[in-house]
């Protein structure tokens, strides 16, 4: 067992565990896209960002793939992951803004709107296809090719793979996928706004308060001085 | 595609898995591209899946799964050639072959590549044909240098203009 | 050539002073330099005359031809050196060779006009250390290069090379090896700055056997190449240092990593393994020390961002050469999970000396925290381009001016971009700053791996930042999602810009967005991306102010903000234009002054370079 703080609790987890895993046994929602258990983590949509060490050498990793460690200290839900992962929705949901997993989780998140130019594409390159096919059904049928703004998932010679198992087990786990429900908003913005359950006590504590999932309650005393805080506030309110 | 030639180019390197770039490489530099053919043929005689080895040959910049032109025109974009007008003799030698960069001439004549650094950035902007260097290069004189190469400019706008004056 | 092995210390001093025996060092000889860019320029041409003359003139036994590594002075090639009297000859022809022969072989009478000519007062430099561009440096690295011809190992064993490995191996310890850099600060010259000594020390402890070494000479910086000229120029240095640091480390095995655009370099790199494996000084028992290693060498197939540790070992073991996690060091676990150190060309190329020279020497130059020389590339607007190897500290107006020659055709210096795609532009007002690895991220750049690059006012400073990114785009690997996404919605933006269509609030935005790809990329390729970005936001706002708020480009680069039109008070109806423009948008006859049809002009500039009167302006 290894001793580890996760938000200001200590807590004793298992010498193998991810940071991730860590904070699940928890009960820490941390949001991991491109992770699922039975598959080896991929680090790539890095939405599972958490803040570790202090001062000027905080910095951010991904928890998904970091091993836990003795004496390391973790921030699940501090401005700057809040900041991060922010972003990272708006990238991923401008690239493919009918993903109703991408909508849920940026209206989750309080994402509103999104300011890039909307895309359209049916995959986020989240590889979670890719290592299904490798790990679980050991066909290897497909892959990444490309590299930069070109990288793509395809079968060889993007002609459909002579090894491919037709188990559709790919496409069950894609989370791009789903579509969302059509509602009466245009792409660039978030609908499922009834989901948003943003970890609003940041906005005055810098960190949340309760090291469990948000809980908004925070949200009812405090929503009166959260006003005039300024930063990436500010869209959300310029949204409503 | 001849699968001895490949069998010998393999025979030189072995069937190590680290040796995928290099056999590559050299299959690349017999062929002058990548046939489809080629990637299967090596995927199986190193035992590497398939997927991995068109994942690599699509990853790098030097190898194509394209045929290429007997001609290779490579104007070379890097920092130094760009601040000396690098993207201008590209867009001279496309305009010139009626073809954008990373395509190839439809007689398979020339094909058009921009690269990042050749190594000789002091003779900014550079583009090399083949194996010939041309550096310090205005872009006026990107036609007479294909030229050199057998380009003829019998559809450009160029030879219309010539007729006018 | 057959060539014997050595068998100890004594053995080489002994093939040493053979190799010196052998040679007249009165001997006439001419050094032809056959680097990349020389030979772009005809050097082998150059070559070629060179023995045909000496043979017509019956001089081939008396004088030896040297074809040599590069100097740096690339601009001026191809580069003649004639010894010994050292007449430093440039920009030679092949049609000078009939005289350099005539006049300087055979009556000793220098060729005047060959010599380095200043710009300004029109004296003549005839010797290396009389001409401004040499004159101002420190050549501890790339000095030696015109003197060697890389494709020969005695070359490099006659001034005292391999000495510092035969030294190493009878007296030192591998630790007292560790000890040495450690003391002697040496940092890594590939980017980071990281100390070396540490990394070897820490690959040393790592546990885990085999463990390797690597060259790393991807040298991705585009505008960069001085990784090209070691490698190329003088491999045995770079070998050296290796083999040096592989006893150090405990490896047996490494790895020349070279990108494939450098074929040179690939040759003689593999020549120079040959001929020192001949020697004894790689494979078994060398130096009868009891200590075996070898290298192997690798081509890369064309990714910058393969030049990172762990892409470079994905590379290495024929994979993708893509980043992957890291929060073990890959000096730690590297290739094929094995302890392994990866360090610069320029890095490995240090150490010999530092072996030989010590610690307190190589301490005794440069700045508190960064010591010895640094190579760059002075590339761009300047009018001495080349490689320049200076002490670390040196401002970079003294690099730009005394070394450089200044800006060309009296424009203004406006920025200087340092560590490539990773680094920042450097405005005028740090101009005094001195050059090391602290204070050049202090301004928001970075050292990198050498690459400067001089701007006049008519770059404009959206469009290199523009440059940059679009760069990266196409060579971030595109695993993860800030470095993917985040780079290709800069582009998009900044096209915007440059496009005039950019709005109020991008720059706010390019900001916000530069701060998560920082915090979040997996590798240090993502994490510097916004570099470039940010420092010309930051030092020269106004220009991106112009192109949003009005709509201008102020160094007129940006061709949806420009119009060409012609002058009517300059043109002199010469017709050169109207017969150049390949959109047929200029009309007029002789004598007449021409117009400008701007809507089917495509703005391609030719005009512009075409008219001798100065008669096409850019508005
Ligand atoms: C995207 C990227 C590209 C790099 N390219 C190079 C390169 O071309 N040459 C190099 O020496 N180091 C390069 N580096 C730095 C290497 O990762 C590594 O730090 C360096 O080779 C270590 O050597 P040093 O300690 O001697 O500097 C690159 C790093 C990144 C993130
Ligand atoms: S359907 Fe084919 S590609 Fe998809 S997981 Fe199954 S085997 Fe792989
Ligand atoms: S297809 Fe779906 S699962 Fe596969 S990479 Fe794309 S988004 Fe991920
Ligand atoms: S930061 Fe960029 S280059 Fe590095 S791993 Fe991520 S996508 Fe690839
Ligand atoms: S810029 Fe080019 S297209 Fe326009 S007028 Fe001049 S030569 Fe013709
Ligand atoms: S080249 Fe210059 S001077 Fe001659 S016609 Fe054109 S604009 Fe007039
Ligand atoms: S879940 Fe960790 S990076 Fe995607
Ligand atoms: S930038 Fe063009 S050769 Fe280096
Ligand atoms: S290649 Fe000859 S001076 Fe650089």
């Amino acid at each position: 067992m290894k001793k580890m703080t996760i938000n200001g609790i200590v807590t004793q987890v298992e010498d193998y565990w991810s940071i991730l895993e860590a904070c699940r046994f928890y009960g820490i929602d941390i949001p991991a896209l491109c992770y699922h258990d039975g598959l080896s983590p991929g680090g790539i949509c890095r939405l599972c960002v958490v803040e570790i060490g202090k001062g000027e050498r905080a910095k951010l990793v991904t928890s998904c793939n970091y091993p836990v460690e003795d004496g390391l200290v973790v921030r699940t839900h501090s401005e700057r992951v809040i900041r991060a992962r922010k972003m990272l929705v708006e990238l991923l949901l401008a690239r493919c803004p009918s993903s109703k997993t991408l909508q849920d989780l940026a209206a989750k998140m309080g994402v509103q709107r999104v300011r890039f130019k909307v895309k359209n594409e049916n995959c986020i390159l989240c590889g979670l296809c890719v290592r299904m096919c490798a790990e679980q059904m050991g066909a290897k049928a497909i892959g990444f090719a490309g590299r930069g703004k070109e990288r793509r998932v395809t079968p060889p010679f993007d002609i459909k793979s002579e090894v491919c198992r037709n188990c559709g087990a790919c496409m069950y786990i894609c989370p791009v996928c789903q579509l969302r429900c059509q509602g009466p908003e245009p792409p660039n913005v978030v609908c499922g706004a009834c989901m948003n359950v943003e970890p609003v006590c940041l906005q005055d504590n810098e960190d949340v308060m309760c090291y469990l999932d948000t809980c908004g309650w925070c949200f009812k005393v405090k929503s009166s001085s959260l006003k005039k805080k300024s930063g990436y506030g500010k869209e959300r309110k310029e949204g409503e | 595609m001849d699968e001895d030639k490949i069998d010998e180019i393999i025979g030189c390197h072995g069937t190590d898995k680290s040796e995928l770039i290099t056999i590559l490489q050299d299959v690349q530099a017999e062929y002058n591209w990548l046939p489809p053919d080629a990637l299967r043929h090596i995927a199986k005689r190193l035992h590497v899946p398939l997927i991995e080895v068109f994942g690599i040959a699509t990853f790098y910049k030097s190898f194509s799964l394209k045929p290429r032109g007997k001609h290779l025109v490579r104007v070379c974009l890097g920092t130094a050639c760009h601040v000396r007008g690098g993207p201008r003799i590209l867009e001279t030698a496309e305009r010139i072959l009626d073809i954008k960069a990373d395509e190839t001439t439809a007689d398979y004549e020339f094909t058009v590549e921009s690269v990042n650094c050749l190594g000789c950035c002091a003779l900014g902007p550079v583009m090399v044909v083949d194996n010939e260097y041309y550096g310090n290069l205005p872009p006026v004189k990107v036609e007479r240098i294909l030229r050199k190469y057998g380009h003829t400019s019998s559809s450009s706008s160029t030879s219309i203009k010539e007729e006018k004056s | 050539m057959n060539r014997r092995r050595i068998k100890s210390h004594s053995d080489l001093e002994k093939l040493r002073q053979e190799i010196l025996a052998k040679r007249d060092l009165q001997k006439t000889r001419v050094a032809i330099c056959a680097g990349t860019g020389c030979l772009a320029l005809g050097a082998q041409k150059v070559i070629t005359s060179f023995k045909e003359e000496l043979k017509k003139q019956g001089l081939e036994n008396t004088v030896e031809i040297r074809e040599t590594g590069c100097p740096g002075f690339c601009e001026k090639g191809t580069i003649v050196v004639i010894y010994p009297e050292g007449f430093y000859y440039l920009q030679v022809q092949p049609g000078d060779v009939p005289e350099i022969v005539e006049k300087t072989l055979i009556e000793k009478e220098p060729v005047e006009r060959l010599f380095y000519t200043d710009p300004i007062t029109n004296e003549k430099a005839i010797y290396e250390d009389e001409i401004p561009f040499y004159k101002n440096q420190m050549r501890l690295l790339i000095g030696d290069n015109i003197n060697i011809d890389p494709k020969k190992i005695e070359d490099y064993i006659a001034p005292g090379g391999y000495s510092a490995l035969a030294k190493v191996l009878s007296e030192m310890s591998p630790e007292e090896v560790i000890e040495e850099v450690k003391s002697a600060n040496l940092r890594g010259r590939g980017g980071g700055g990281f100390p070396a000594g540490r990394k070897w020390g820490t690959t040393r402890n790592a546990p885990g056997e085999p463990k390797y070494v690597i060259v790393n000479c991807d040298e991705g910086d585009p505008g960069a190449f001085m990784d090209r000229a070691l490698m190329e120029g003088n491999p045995h240095s770079v070998i050296e240092g290796l083999i040096i640091g592989a006893y150090a480390i405990g490896a047996c095995e490494g790895y020349i990593y070279v990108r494939e655009e450098y074929p040179l370099a690939v040759e003689n790199t593999s020549i120079a393994i040959e001929q020192a494996r001949d020697y004894g000084l790689l494979g078994r028992d060398i130096m009868g020390s009891g200590f075996d290693f070898d290298v192997k060498i690798f081509r890369g197939a064309g990714a910058f961002v393969s030049g990172e540790s762990s892409a470079l070992m994905s590379s290495l073991e024929g994979k993708v050469g893509a980043p992957k996690p890291k929060y073990i060091h890959t000096s730690v676990k590297g290739l094929w999970n094995k302890p392994t150190n990866l360090n610069n060309v320029e890095t490995w190329a240090n150490v010999p000396l530092i072996i030989n020279k010590g610690a307190d020497w190589f301490n005794s130059i440069g700045t508190e925290g960064s010591k010895g020389t640094k190579i760059f590339s002075l590339v761009g607007k300047v009018n001495n381009t080349g490689l320049v190897e200076v002490p670390m500290g040196i401002t970079l107006r003294e690099i730009i001016y005394n070394i450089g020659g200044g800006i060309p055709s009296n424009k203004k210096f406006k920025a200087v971009q340092t560590g490539g795609p990773s680094g920042g532009c450097i405005p005028e007002s740090f101009i005094d700053t001195p050059v090391d690895f602290d204070e050049l991220t202090k301004l928001g750049s970075m050292m990198g791996s050498g690459g400067m690059i001089v701007m006049d006012e008519d770059t404009c400073m959206v469009d290199v930042a523009k440059y940059f990114t679009d760069f990266l785009v196409d060579e971030s690997c595109g695993k993860c999602v800030p470095c993917r996404e985040g780079l290709e919605r800069m582009s998009e933006i900044l096209t915007d810009i440059c496009e005039g269509v950019g709005k109020e609030g991008d720059i706010e935005l390019l900001e916000e967005l530069s701060v998560v790809m920082k915090d979040t990329s997996m590798c240090a390729l993502g994490r510097t991306a916004p570099n470039p970005v940010l420092t010309t936001i930051q030092y020269f706002r106004d220009e991106y102010d112009a192109h949003i708020e009005e709509k201008k480009c102020p160094a007129h680069v940006c061709k949806a903000l420009i119009e060409y039109y012609i002058d009517g008070e300059k043109c002199t109806g010469c017709l050169a234009c109207l017969k150049a423009c390949p959109e047929g948008a200029i009309s007029g006859e002789k004598e007449v002054v021409h117009t400008l049809n701007t809507e089917k002009c495509s703005k391609c500039g030719i005009c512009y370079d075409t008219c001798k009167f100065d008669a096409v302006i850019i508005r």
